[in-house]
């Protein structure tokens, strides 16, 4: 894993005055508008990129709101209803004894959802300002927040099974609930948002200085 | 001026830095940082000098693999959705579930629109995926022209990736089976185990693909 320690002079292809592909990485001279290797529309930085990031996070975080408040499942046990939210749902799991099944959706639908829009807020913000950790370490970030996005999608796909599933007439049945659908408007947005990001923007005012220690 | 370029760092193989023929190069996709290609020994991936992010890998059976996991997927979706997929039975009642039941499960009521999502993101776009990146790797792989159209089926495969959930989807229901555990028997159907298989293949077929890498040689190849 070790990167050589020299932090070299580098050269964008800005600087150089070409343009790098964002897809493919191929470098075509200045005035492409079309990549010739992947057909992409060809940007030195994605155009708007930050203003959609923005605009996507704040959607997402509207969302995320009524998904929390109303219920996501509706329980009838013994024509009994129980409503019941993300967390308490988790919480029913935590009574059943079920702790590594409530760790795990504890996880896919509140830590992720949460730390994902700190993380996006964070990348976004700091491409203009002063950022605490490195362009490294915020690369790791941005990779870590890509990738983990769709997995907050297993909340909602565990309720339609157990409404499809679970049908033993008067004795249990689940329902969906309409939080369901914000949940995963939320979890759309939220991706949309993190892939608008261009993650070239990061390195821009690095300057190849290479002050922040390692 | 005089250009510094970064020589790429070669990773799993010795260095060597008579480089390349043609002078071709490449933009790191993460910051920008510009390489020259050299050629690229066996098992070996170029990294970028300045954030360490992949720029190019030898291909190595990454063909194969990508064109072995998209037919699986197919088949075992296709197929999936005509096998018994879940069962339960509790104190004398049973119920039983196809996946495209489960995917109808959000139908009546405000829940309406997840249909969609469902139909989609577990049914419609992995076949979709899967039937693109054969389009666009098939002929690559046996050494012909690509297919007309074949940069679009790539772009399409690649812009596809995040929204097609199989793998996502079959941890939720892992977690349902569980929650179900402690009330009702569970029978596992045929569907059910077919998926299980498609997420071990969902994740060799991401630690193979190197989309850069596709691209490069879909370029060469279609300039014949």
């Amino acid at each position: 894993m070790a990167h050589s320690g020299t932090e070299k002079q580098v050269l964008t292809a800005r600087e150089a005055g070409l343009l790098g592909c964002g897809t493919c990485g191929r470098v075509s001279p200045k005035g492409t508008t079309v990549c010739p290797r992947c057909e992409t529309p060809l940007h030195s930085r994605r155009p708007g990129s930050i203003e959609k990031v923005w605009a996507w996070w704040l959607a997402g975080i509207f969302a995320y709101i009524p998904a929390n408040l109303y219920p996501m499942l509706r329980t009838s046990f013994l024509g009994r209803e129980q409503d019941s939210t993300i967390v308490g749902g988790v919480i029913d799991l935590i009574h059943h004894g079920s702790f590594l099944i409530a760790a795990i959706v504890f996880f896919a639908s509140v830590i992720i959802p949460v730390s994902k829009f700190f993380a996006v807020g964070y990348l976004a913000w700091t491409v203009k300002g002063r950022a605490h950790i490195s362009e490294h370490q915020r690369t790791v970030l941005y990779e870590v927040v890509e990738f983990v996005g769709r997995w907050s999608m297993i909340d909602v796909f565990v309720v339609a099974v157990l409404a499809a599933l679970v049908n033993l007439g008067f004795v249990v049945n689940f329902k969906p609930g309409i939080a369901a659908f914000f949940f995963a408007l939320s979890v759309a947005f939220t991706m949309i948002s993190a892939l608008s990001l261009d993650p070239r923007l990061i390195w821009d005012n690095s300057t190849g200085d290479g002050a922040s220690d390692e | 001026m005089t250009a510094i370029m970064a020589g790429p760092v070669v990773e799993g193989a010795p260095h060597d830095h008579d480089v390349n023929e043609d002078g071709e190069l490449i933009a790191c996709v993460v910051c920008d940082a510009l390489h020259t290609v050299p050629t690229i020994p066996p098992k070996a991936a170029l990294r970028c000098v300045r954030c360490g992010n992949v720029l190019l890998r030898s291909p190595g059976p990454a063909l194969d693999r990508i064109l072995a996991s998209a037919f699986t997927t197919v088949i075992l979706v296709v197929s999936a959705l005509f096998f018994p997929f879940l069962q339960i039975s509790a104190s004398g009642f049973t119920s039983a579930t196809t996946l495209v039941e489960t995917a109808f499960a959000f139908k009546g009521g405000l829940t309406t629109p997840l249909t969609f999502v469902l139909i989609f993101t577990i049914i419609v776009l992995p076949i979709i995926r899967a039937l693109a990146l054969t389009w666009a790797v098939m002929p690559i792989r046996l050494n012909l022209r690509p297919l007309p159209q074949a940069k679009a089926a790539f772009r399409l495969a690649n812009l596809l990736r995040p929204w097609s959930m199989i793998e996502v989807f079959i941890v939720g229901v892992v977690v349902a089976l569980v929650k179900i555990g402690g009330m009702a028997k569970v029978g596992l159907g045929l569907a059910f185990w077919e998926l299980l298989l498609i997420l071990i293949i969902v994740i060799l077929e991401a630690t193979s693909l190197c989309e850069k890498t596709i691209w490069r040689i879909l370029e060469r190849k279609s300039r014949y």
